[in-house]
């Protein structure tokens, strides 16, 4: 076998290195747009299953075309809050609910809140608002649907990372999400409870609690979790807001 | 060589035959296991990780092929490791741009192509010491090896876990109404160990060869 110098070992690897990095790089740009678009999409096709109008997607042909045509027909207002229910004119709700990770780094009552408003064919609202949180093995998020109440939950979806597949993975489940339907986030007294997800037996007639995944306890955990971390930032504006007190 | 080989020869064919068959990566070698285990759930993303892996294979290996005259032996496994991953990181970004629901089915498993242990071994055991047209077959061969066995383990998996095909239902609801149910346990990882090893079986009491005298 023919032996190489030093030199040569370090001067392929350099030249190897930069066509590489060249190439990658060159790529990553010509599809960054693309992918972005992708993410947007996929965004809101989730808000518009939420408050389930986005059902039949997968007999649609043309599924970015539908989704941006359906997502302009139904949500037609969106606006952002802070913690303390103060109007935000600045922000862009969407936008906002993009980088979503950005906001739930930061603590409660620094982050921007975005909420959707969804008008169907007879001109009733719901209230969509994006939560994000930690699962077992990585990001968890969905988006939550309220009744114009601003207590009752009229949809949820919820979707994972790298939640493990058949357990803590189920959380994007039908049956998972449609437990949420009905639940209510204040108690009697209108102060707030969020909903939990317990043990079945602690479920039953219990408006503020789901049950919880067999074999998925922590992805459970982080998700009740991750609702009481959210819900309590819209606290202030769903009390100026609703009915539930 | 004096003599201009056939593109199609003999032995040229052999390449691309072997690894379906009594050289199957999977089934004889026994590797890249773990990905057959992971993604064999559904057909649809089987699919698309076959031809995903088919692409990453014969690329790398014409690559590394076209090289094999440069590379220095010293660090060639770095360099096929850079080549390697070069191209899972485009498949990737590709299936990000323009295939986005089955690139976040495969989610980490597209990146976890780098780690298949059948492209590095393709790469050093053939790549490195034979001219590219020949290891464009190789690869291309051990691809649908490795494949073939990824489709009929999902086509089960799905068919008798979820009851559909593609994502389609095939089995009838009156076959749900008679008390038909779906096998939980062919979603969950163990089951496509055990199809794996029952299509090993098979394959072994049919190949004679295959069998261990001792």
């Amino acid at each position: 076998m023919r032996s190489y110098s030093n030199t040569y070992i370090f001067m392929f690897s350099l030249v190897m290195v930069i066509v590489v990095a060249v190439l990658l790089s060159f790529v990553a740009m010509q599809l960054k747009p693309r992918q972005d678009l992708n993410q947007e999409i996929e965004r809101k096709s989730d808000i518009l299953s939420s408050v389930g109008e986005a059902a039949d997607l997968s007999e649609v042909k043309d599924k970015n075309a539908f989704v941006v045509e359906q997502f302009d027909k139904f949500i037609n207002e969106s606006y952002v809050v802070d913690y303390e229910g103060a109007l935000q004119d600045n922000a862009d709700a969407f936008e906002i609910t993009l980088n979503l990770k950005v906001q739930a780094d930061k603590p409660a009552k620094e982050r921007l809140y975005p909420v959707f408003v969804y008008t169907d064919k007879d001109g009733e609202h719901k209230y969509i608002v994006p939560v994000r949180g930690k699962g077992l093995w990585g990001p968890i998020w969905g988006y939550v649907a309220f009744e114009p109440d601003m207590n009752t939950i009229a949809g949820a979806i919820f979707d994972h990372a790298k939640e493990t597949p058949g357990l803590g993975a189920d959380i994007n489940t039908t049956w998972f999400e449609e437990e949420f339907i009905g639940k209510k986030i204040f108690n009697d007294q209108g102060k707030f409870v969020s909903v939990s997800v317990l043990k079945s037996a602690e479920t039953e007639n219990n408006p503020h609690a789901v049950d919880a995944i067999s074999g998925g306890t922590i992805t459970s955990d982080g998700l009740s979790d991750m609702l009481v971390d959210y819900f309590e930032g819209y606290v202030n504006h769903f009390k100026e807001k609703g009915t539930a007190n | 060589m004096t003599e201009k080989e056939p593109l199609f020869s003999a032995k040229n064919l052999k390449l691309i035959r072997e690894p379906l068959g009594h050289s199957n990566p999977i089934t004889v070698q026994v590797l890249g296991i773990c990905s057959a285990l992971a993604i064999t759930v559904q057909l649809k993303p089987a699919i698309v990780m076959t031809l995903s892996v088919i692409a990453v294979m014969t690329i790398s290996n014409v690559v590394i092929s076209l090289l094999r005259n440069m590379v220095p032996p010293r660090i060639r496994i770095i360099v096929q490791l850079v080549v390697i991953a070069t191209m899972v990181i485009l498949v990737d970004e590709i299936l990000q741009a323009f295939a986005y629901d089955v690139s976040k089915q495969l989610s980490v498993f597209v990146g976890l192509i780098i780690t298949n242990c059948i492209i590095m071994g393709r790469l050093e055991a053939f790549a490195l010491s034979n001219k590219p047209w020949p290891a464009f077959l190789d690869g291309l061969g051990n691809a649908f090896g490795y494949g073939l066995i990824l489709i009929i383990v999902s086509f089960f998996r799905e068919l008798l876990g979820s009851g559909t095909l593609m994502g389609y239902q095939v089995i009838p609801d009156s076959f749900y109404e008679f008390g038909y149910e779906n096998n939980g346990l062919m979603v969950l990882p163990p089951m496509a160990l055990i199809v794996v090893g029952i299509i090993i079986w098979v394959q072994r009491s049919k190949d004679k060869e295959l069998i261990e005298q001792n």
